[in-house]
């Protein structure tokens, strides 16, 4: 049975605050996530408690119909790139490498030499004293070349130079086609990822506020451009999640269905982009 | 092959669009062998199911064949097949938007005819 991973009604508080408010998901077999928020949004939160490295106050969390908190056999599918922070500072690259894959019986040894060769990783550096860059990438070679079958990377490309991106993607490409897995990225660079992705989930003040695929999410992102008075004429009544303006032209932007009213010779509709269409629905409390 | 991700259209049907294009300018030959999916999807980094479904659509409407175990390739017939349907389509896809331009100008029947004949000669 692979179902997938069910989130129901997730709860998280910290003291008075609360981090994770009734979130609900599905998070299926074989697909390529986008996890975005604002800073502080609740996706590292969200992460690890999937990962069963923090607890919820309430909520259920399956993975193919059987729970994964304290459940070895569910445990083993599911893989969070932070889980090597427990290492210890003075452990050598290649140590911390060993110890993994001592650990995974599947681990890809051979990827993983693979990718420390493209990355330029010194395999006899200590893991305390890398940079922000080598540390992301130490964590993506293990996060790709782990047998679990739900990796989540929690902001994989922090810190690395376009060059090392580019690597990033197309491992992760190469890897997706070569044994199709989910994996739940969480990321603040969207325009680099936007055509990776095929599912986006967006957290907003600690709610699930979209959740459905690229292509259904972009075939409902407009901008209305034109006249300012025709543009909120035309867009009145629809589901306008921000505006700009230049001069005397407006564009308004729509996350949603068109009406059928009939569009003004002045006013263009054209596309948004994920970037674009989240910078405007997260923009507001 | 180029894409233009803003460009309103989904990236699938770019993908499709890009592949036929390769193959109506000769780029892509007949009974020749294309990328892989993984190969176009790291080269633009999009998302492999995405290609797949692109390329489907060609599988689909027999411009490209799948060969068990060895990739695809493009089918016998397949760019005679796209200038064709593209000489169906020239009307639709070019005429009708020439002349609501050139009405929209004043440019009127006699013109655009000169015009056109100008452009064979040139």
């Amino acid at each position: 049975m692979s179902e997938g991973i069910i989130i129901k009604n997730l709860v998280k508080s910290f003291r008075k605050d609360v981090i994770l408010d009734n979130v609900s998901l599905k998070i299926e077999p074989e697909k390529i996530y986008g996890l975005l928020g604002r800073n502080g949004a609740g996706k590292s939160t969200l992460m690890n408690i999937i990962a069963d490295r923090k607890f919820s106050n309430s909520g259920s969390i399956t993975l193919n119909g059987s729970t994964i908190h304290d459940n070895d056999e569910n445990l083993s599918k599911v893989y969070l790139t932070s889980e090597i922070d427990v290492y210890p500072d003075k452990f050598k690259i290649k140590d911390l490498f060993h110890w993994v894959s001592d650990i995974y019986k599947d681990f890809n040894n051979d990827l993983c030499k693979k990718l420390s060769d493209e990355f330029k990783l010194n395999l006899n550096s200590k893991f305390g004293n890398l940079s922000t860059g080598y540390n992301s990438i130490v964590k993506i070679i293990v996060a790709l070349c782990v047998p679990a079958d739900y990796i989540f990377l929690d902001e994989p490309i922090l810190g690395l130079d376009a060059k090392n991106r580019d690597v990033f993607y197309n491992a992760l490409i190469q890897t997706y086609s070569d044994r199709p897995r989910t994996f739940v990225i969480s990321t603040h660079i969207i325009e680099e990822i936007a055509n990776i992705i095929s599912n986006v989930i967006v957290i907003k003040n600690s709610k699930i506020l979209i959740d459905d695929s690229t292509e259904n999410i972009l075939a409902s992102s407009y901008a209305v451009t034109g006249p300012a008075s025709q543009v909120d004429e035309y867009t009145d009544g629809l589901n306008i999640v921000g505006s700009e303006a230049l001069g005397k032209i407006k564009s308004n932007y729509i996350f949603g269905e068109l009406n059928d009213k009939p569009i003004p010779d002045t006013v263009t509709i054209s596309n948004i982009d994920l970037q674009k269409l989240f910078v405007n629905l997260t923009d507001k409390e | 092959m180029k894409f233009n991700f803003n460009s309103a259209k989904p990236i699938f049907l770019q993908v499709a669009e890009q592949i036929e294009d390769a193959i109506f300018t000769g780029t892509f030959k007949e009974g020749s062998q294309i990328p892989s999916t993984t190969e176009i999807s790291k080269n633009f980094q999009i998302n492999p199911a995405t290609v797949l479904k692109g390329m489907n659509i060609l599988v689909d409407n027999k411009l490209l064949e799948k060969r068990r175990g060895r990739g695809t390739f493009v089918s016998v017939g397949a760019q005679s097949k796209i200038i064709k349907n593209r000489q169906e389509n020239f009307y639709n896809d070019y005429i009708v938007n020439l002349v609501h331009e050139a009405k929209n100008l004043n440019i009127d029947e006699i013109q655009i005819i000169n015009l056109i004949k100008r452009g064979y000669k040139a």
